[in-house]
């Protein structure tokens, strides 16, 4: 058969990071097609421009031969391009026939015929073998029948190609059985699906052909899936090259500074333990939606834990809020910068002095210029790039927002825990290893650090032990010396956990 | 013409089309600059001007207070019987202060505790509040028995009415408070982002308490001065007062999407609101037009602020 979706030499960068580059590969008609790699490693990047949400630089798409000239969502919509994200785009308070045709209800002069409107759902329905009513609300269903009824809208466009991304994180095995059912119909169709997925069981069960990328760049392509072997795979995925930006250097360890002891909550419900000692870096490591930020709102009490303790060079913790914590030394730098972490329109001034007021201030009053020479000191000390510390922190690139953060804390005296969530993320190189550096002298300092990343390279190269996470539970637990890319990646990924030829610590 | 928009966009855009405005008045309005003209436009602003002080906190902290108005109405009928009742002004004016900040507190908790929106909270409580004022006199105005409850608004301090000075008072204390103090740069953190404030260990619910039992305090004084000026505690005082105040407010450049507040800001907003009135008194411009106009003014000065917020994301 000939090929159906093709790629061509498609590249994207971003400001600090090249996403994808020169990736070539084409799919045949009529295919499941998986999609793999390490968290970014390009994937998503790939279905964006796929999906017309971002152009390439470079390259072009082609389907059925014709290259693709769209440059937004709605263009590749017309052109029968549809990406299912794991976000679902549907309004909950309407009808499961209202979502379907959506922005192009039929009817005459703005009144809506009701009967084409279920008629021709319910047809649809039948025909690709959705059970869902079409006359029940969106909020009604299930995560597994929002999802058919996404893939139900991409079949009611007329989609060529379906592009789905991770659909299975969120269901239950029982619903990715019908899920599986109905791609297995949609392929007998003729549709191409691009199947993005960590789960190698399910890109065996559900695959003909395969795509692995590694950093932006194309790792491998298999035409025939029956010809890999899962290990194959991994180490595909795998065996970046590590450019010496860690600068990590052996440290001693002092006593246990952080013993978490059996911390769970609404949305982590297996209770986890571990600890950290004085002057040690732990880096956390799992694929997204692993837990690990979950894990470490529930250390700082951003969120409320309905079980375990949290203790400070032996003293516990009150479990509630966040005032509590860093006033027992424990501070949070969040994931996500620009919703956790910097308060908008406000200076790099007040940015960094937000948590520590109290100490420069009499009654409430704060004393000017005692604030300003500490902002000064740390903007000097972090090497934050600005004019002024009068600027507005919007101004400010990601890499320097991330020391204004870390400038936060740090004129917080008496912090002895530091959990730090993908501090790097969206960062320049360069910032990259002053920000290491940054965690090196705190640790030296006797700080306990915990540092969250997606990042396997930057996990090796900076942690002196990592804790890998997977599906909410803690999946192995290594010091330094033992640290090997396969071992924590195949711990990280879900469904190979009993692999025989990859042996696992495991932790109780 | 782009110098000419960068000082109209710019941060003290504000204050230079106030400053045009006013010497364009002056000129053209007679009897406009007269000193006596001058105390009246001021005395017309005291009530708006005190209360837009806590109402600028309540908006740069992204909330929103409509029961103002009431509290004001309340608390004067609560000044003037209570010192009829006990026969010391001293205890009714506490009384009055005391209700003020229980409704305040109220407003609060319902909003940072029980985390209720704050539109609808203060919806509520405007009505509870008024039907309070209105149950307590059985609708009629309440008379004071002692006169030098009087007063209060009548005494001038060198030869400036008492409640202009109360005014200007409130103006320089929730100014310091709002740049120099741990409760104001935690209040417009909050404003900015609530969340990334709660993450740095802002106490953020505490905090917005705080703002509306202060809010409730402000609303006291002003809603005491107003008795006393009225003579009398009358329970449909102020009605429509919430939306004056919030209208000063947002001509003053307090962002509505919080975050961004300064004080002489709203001072010129309350200022310009002022002016408005005055102008069209004076020139006997019959009141109906008067909300056309006022309607008018605010409309522009929201755009204004669009047109600066985009300006400023451009120069990102």
């Amino acid at each position: 058969m000939q090929d159906f979706l093709e790629f061509r030499s498609i590249s994207k960068g971003y400001p600090g990071v090249q996403a994808l580059s020169d990736v070539s590969f084409a799919v045949r008609k009529g295919a499941v097609h998986g999609l793999m790699g390490e968290n970014g490693a390009g994937k998503s990047t790939l279905i964006r421009v796929l999906s017309g949400d971002q152009s390439a630089d470079e390259g072009e798409i082609r389907i059925d031969g014709e290259v693709q000239h769209y440059r937004s969502v709605r263009d590749a919509f017309h052109a029968g391009v549809i990406v299912i994200h794991q976000e679902l785009q549907l309004v909950p308070e309407l009808t499961v026939a209202e979502n379907l045709w959506l922005g192009h209800f039929p009817g005459k002069g703005g009144v809506i015929d009701r009967r084409k409107l279920i008629g021709v759902v319910s047809q649809k329905l039948a025909e690709i073998g959705i059970e869902v009513d079409p006359t029940a609300k969106v909020a009604s269903l299930s995560i597994g029948e929002r999802q058919m009824v996404e893939i139900a809208k991409a079949v009611m466009l007329d989609a060529r190609v379906i592009a789905l991304d991770e659909p299975t994180s969120s269901l239950s095995s029982r619903e990715s059985e019908i899920l599986f059912a109905l791609i297995d119909r949609l392929r007998a169709n003729g549709t191409v699906i691009l199947y993005v997925s960590h789960r190698l069981d399910e890109i065996f069960r559900l695959c003909d052909s395969l795509t692995v990328l590694r950093d932006g760049k194309l790792a491998a392509h298999h035409p025939d899936i029956s010809k890999v072997t899962r290990d194959q795979i991994i180490s595909e995925m795998v065996g970046r090259e590590i450019a010496n930006i860690w600068g990590w250097r052996g440290r001693s360890f002092g006593a246990e500074r952080l013993r978490v002891e059996n911390v769970a909550g609404p949305k982590l419900k297996v209770p986890l333990s571990f600890a950290v000692r004085r002057s040690e870096i732990v880096g956390f490591f799992g694929l997204i939606g692993a837990g690990r930020s979950e894990m470490a709102r529930l250390v700082y009490g951003a969120d409320a834990r309905s079980q375990g303790s949290v203790s400070v060079d032996g003293a516990v913790v009150p479990a509630d809020s966040p005032p509590k914590s860093i006033r027992a030394g424990i501070v949070l730098c969040p994931e996500d910068r620009k919703f956790d972490g910097i308060v908008q329109g406000r200076s790099i001034e007040e940015n960094m002095t937000i948590s520590s007021r109290r100490h420069f201030s009499r009654f409430g009053i704060i004393n000017p210029k005692k604030e300003s020479e500490l902002a000064d000191k740390f903007i000097a000390k972090l090497r934050v790039r600005t004019p002024s510390r009068r600027q507005d922190i919007v101004n400010l690139s990601g890499g320097n927002q991330q020391k204004v953060i870390l400038g936060r804390w740090l004129s917080e005296e008496g912090i002895k825990v530091l959990i730090v969530d993908e501090p790097t993320r969206g960062i320049d190189v360069g910032a990259k290893s002053e920000i290491y550096e940054i965690l090196y002298g705190l640790a030296e300092q006797g700080m306990a650090i915990v540092v969250i990343s997606s990042e396997l390279p930057e996990v090796m190269g900076i942690a002196d032990r990592i804790i890998v996470m997977c599906e909410g539970r803690l999946a192995a637990d290594m010091p330094r010396a033992e640290f090997d890319e396969r071992r924590i990646l195949a711990a990280a990924l879900p469904d190979i956990k009993n692999s025989k030829d990859l042996p696992l610590t495991q932790v109780q | 013409m782009t110098h000419l928009k960068k000082i109209l966009l710019g941060e003290q855009g504000l204050v230079v089309i106030f400053a045009v405005a006013f010497v364009i008045v002056s000129l053209a309005v007679p009897n406009f600059l007269s000193e006596r003209n001058m105390l009246g436009l001021l005395q017309s602003v005291v009530t708006i001007g005190i209360i837009a002080c806590t109402m600028m906190f309540c908006l740069a902290s992204r909330d929103f207070d409509l029961s103002v108005g009431s509290t004001v109405a309340f608390s004067g009928m609560v000044a003037v019987m209570a010192s009829n009742a006990m026969g010391s002004i001293l205890l009714g004016l506490l009384a009055a202060v005391l209700c003020g900040a229980v409704v305040g507190a109220i407003n609060g908790v319902v909003i940072a505790r029980f985390r209720i929106n704050a539109l609808i909270t203060t919806l509520a409580t405007m009505q509870i509040v008024r039907g309070f004022a209105l149950i307590a006199s059985d609708g009629r105005a309440v008379g004071i028995n002692d006169p030098s409850f009087y007063q209060l608004a009548l005494s001038r301090f060198l030869g400036i009415p008492t409640p202009i000075w109360v005014m200007g008072l409130f103006f320089v204390v929730f100014g310091f408070v709002l740049n120099r103090t741990v409760f104001g740069k935690n209040t417009l953190a909050i404003g900015g982002n609530p969340e990334a404030s709660r993450l740095a260990g802002v106490d953020v619910a505490r905090i917005r308490i705080w703002i509306f039992a202060l809010q409730g305090i402000v609303c006291a004084v002003a809603g005491v001065l107003l008795a006393s000026r009225i003579t009398s505690g009358q329970p449909n005082a102020a009605t429509g007062l919430e939306l004056s105040v919030i209208s000063a407010c947002v001509l003053g450049g307090v962002s509505l999407a919080g975050g961004r507040a300064a004080m002489t800001g709203v001072i010129v907003g309350v200022l310009i609101m002022g002016i408005a009135e005055n102008v069209m008194n004076l020139l006997n411009i019959q009141a109906f037009y008067q909300y056309v106009v006022r309607g008018l003014i605010l409309l522009l000065a929201v755009l204004l602020d669009n047109l600066r917020s985009v300006a400023g994301r451009q120069r990102v």
